[in-house]
């Protein structure tokens, strides 16, 4: 067996057994939904190279979109989901086309302008709640048969949809397309030269890693049956960033190992050291860029390649 | 005929002079990212934080020190602070270059973003935990207070005053860089640090002194914005996201655009307060989109 495969049996295991073991499924389900999300933004900046600073927008207004439609529309939660994974694709479109005209560090400047602009319509507009957000979105009956109220059903529902997730970003970064992707990450001029048409695959790159943020976003609506401004806060754009880097940017496994330290940090500190949370995410920030920019599974994969080498 | 939309030339008065000093700070905050990127090739995501440092600073002077020091009476006053505190957040500045900055110029530039993102992060964190969220307030000076009658509107002696400081800065610094010696060597330094290195010039003390200057200016604007707008510690955040938006709009290719996209958008934005308040907190965002659409690379940047 490879590494990945054994990497990806570990969490299929770890998946199914962790909240028989007493691990609490609220908390595990939180750390799913991050954990796609997380993927979802490591295939944009990890694999493609380009900086989103705004990826919150997605979550968030898919949150919105999942709750309005289940709530409001009446949708089945496995509806309600789609509609909003294809509303964050369609709002990943236009952010999309109007970012990728500068590049580099205008790139993250303006997906986090586009992002704080939607912060501020979500914030005025009636449906969304303001400030309360969007609460009591009912949790529904799956495919009307199995009652996601459960608290075991719904988290088998949250992590076969991280998986299926999970398991794309992995196929379309080992894809031919996912080999443009990185050679744009490599040397985009490059990339022009041999005849790619580079603005589309970035293009489709931002719609998928948006798409993806947005059923990450839809899915933790259902989960804690609330759609709030914190999600589409540019300080969860922050968070995600942190969370691809703390695992390993360019990584499989990395984004995953980080949304379980970050969302499992803020879980243990939160109560403890109140308001010292956004000192302590930011003193780990600083000290990943400085001392470990491959983060902890971007480490490890060296360390093994080095052992081999001897 | 302001009447006949249903505004009094009073309001659109008031709401232009508001408009205007949002622009004096997005053009000092603006000018700031636009020298410290041309030296570092880093966007510093901290200004903003730096900026709340300066107007926390000033805050703490006039009201905290004085106890802190056993002496109740003592005051840092606002002259004092215009002067002392950009200084203090700038040596910080250097310090934080000196330590962290400097070791990923060789890196791709993102890092340089994160690692602010960080330092930002922190410093919000620290101020939060000091202070609370809810906002300070901090007195206008003395000399200061009261208003000056212009026949068609009143106008707040200490508005005046900010905009006359800004601009003043504002100009000062495009003096600098544009026409002086030591400016010309900043702006060889931004085309080619190398080249300038071998003619014997200390490019790193000058990469160094940059930031400490861009985090400066940062500072001052925040002593500047300490009467007018409350003292907390999220004042930063909001206020950088909207100046990476101007930035966005002017590109940071000039000096003088960025100045003067920084006071357009604000003026802008105090229109768009008057015509349609609903839209006032998006409309540089939507300038922003337009303008992306229309000119990729800013108003006044350059294609590269």
């Amino acid at each position: 067996m490879t590494r990945t495969q054994l990497g990806f049996a570990a969490l299929i295991i770890g998946g199914i057994i962790a909240p028989l073991i007493g691990i609490y499924p609220t908390f595990l389900m939180k750390c799913w939904c991050f954990a796609l999300f997380a993927c979802a933004f490591n295939l944009l900046l990890g694999y493609t190279g380009l900086l989103s600073f705004g990826h919150a927008a997605f979550l968030g207004a898919a949150g919105y979109m999942a709750g309005h439609s289940i709530k409001v529309w009446g949708l089945p939660p496995e509806l309600g989901i789609l509609t909003a994974t294809a509303f964050a694709g369609v709002l990943g479109y236009a952010f999309g086309s109007l970012a990728i005209r500068r590049a580099g560090i205008y790139f993250a400047m303006i997906t986090l302008a586009l992002a704080q602009m939607l912060y501020f319509l979500w914030l005025q507009m009636k449906f969304t709640g303001g400030e309360d957000g969007l609460q009591g979105v009912p949790r529904g009956k799956l495919f009307g048969v199995i009652d996601l109220a459960d608290n075991l059903n719904l988290y088998y529902f949250v992590f076969a949809i991280f998986l299926s997730g999970f398991f794309l970003i992995y196929r379309t970064i080992n894809s031919p397309f996912g080999q443009v992707l990185k050679s744009i990450r490599e040397n985009e001029p490059r990339a022009i030269s041999l005849g790619y048409d580079v603005d589309k695959y970035k293009l489709l790159a931002f719609v998928l890693s948006a798409a993806l943020s947005g059923l990450a976003g839809a899915t933790k609506t259902v989960v804690f049956q609330l759609a709030s401004l914190t999600d589409a806060h540019w300080h969860m754009s922050g968070e995600v960033v942190l969370m691809t880097l703390i695992g390993g940017l360019g990584t499989v496994f990395g984004p995953v190992v980080g949304a379980f330290i970050v969302v499992g940090l803020q879980n243990q500190l939160a109560d403890k050291v109140g308001s010292w949370v956004q000192v302590i995410m930011g003193a780990i920030f600083v000290l990943f860029v400085l001392a470990f920019r491959r983060g902890i599974v971007g480490e490890l994969i060296a360390l093994f390649e080095r052992k081999r080498v001897r | 005929m302001f009447e006949l939309l249903g505004i009094t030339p009073q309001a659109l008065y008031s709401q232009l002079l508001v408009g205007l000093i949002n622009g004096s700070f997005y053009a000092m905050m603006s000018l700031g990212l636009a020298i410290i990127f041309g030296m570092l090739n880093i966007i510093n995501f901290t200004h903003g934080a730096q900026y709340m440092m300066g107007a926390f600073l000033a805050w703490i002077g006039l009201t905290q020190l004085g106890p802190w020091l056993g002496h109740p009476d003592f005051a840092l006053n606002y002259w004092v602070a215009l002067i002392v505190v950009p200084l203090v957040v700038g040596a910080l500045g250097i310090l934080i270059e000196r330590t962290m900055l400097q070791r990923l110029y060789k890196l791709d530039h993102l890092y340089g973003l994160l690692l602010t993102f960080g330092i930002a992060l922190i410093l919000e964190g620290l101020f939060r935990y000091s202070y609370g969220v809810s906002g300070q307030s901090y007195d206008i000076p003395e000399s200061l207070r009261g208003a000056i009658n212009l026949g068609f509107m009143y106008l707040p002696k200490y508005r005046a005053w900010v905009i006359v400081a800004s601009l003043a800065v504002c100009f000062a610094t495009w003096y600098v860089i544009e026409r002086t010696k030591l400016g010309s060597y900043l702006r060889a330094g931004t085309e080619n640090p190398r080249l300038v290195q071998a003619f014997g010039v200390n490019v790193p003390l000058m990469i160094t002194l940059t930031y400490g200057f861009g985090v400066a200016l940062a500072a001052f604007a925040g002593v500047l914005a300490a009467p007018i707008f409350t003292v907390s510690p999220l004042m930063g955040a909001n206020l950088i996201i909207v100046v990476f938006a101007v930035v966005v709009i002017g590109g940071m290719g000039s000096i003088l655009g960025s100045i003067v996209t920084g006071l357009g958008l604000g003026l802008l934005e105090g229109l768009t307060k008057v015509f349609y308040p609903e839209a006032s907190s998006v409309v540089v965002f939507v300038i922003m989109s337009i303008v992306l659409l229309v000119r990729p690379a800013g108003l006044f940047g350059r294609e590269k």
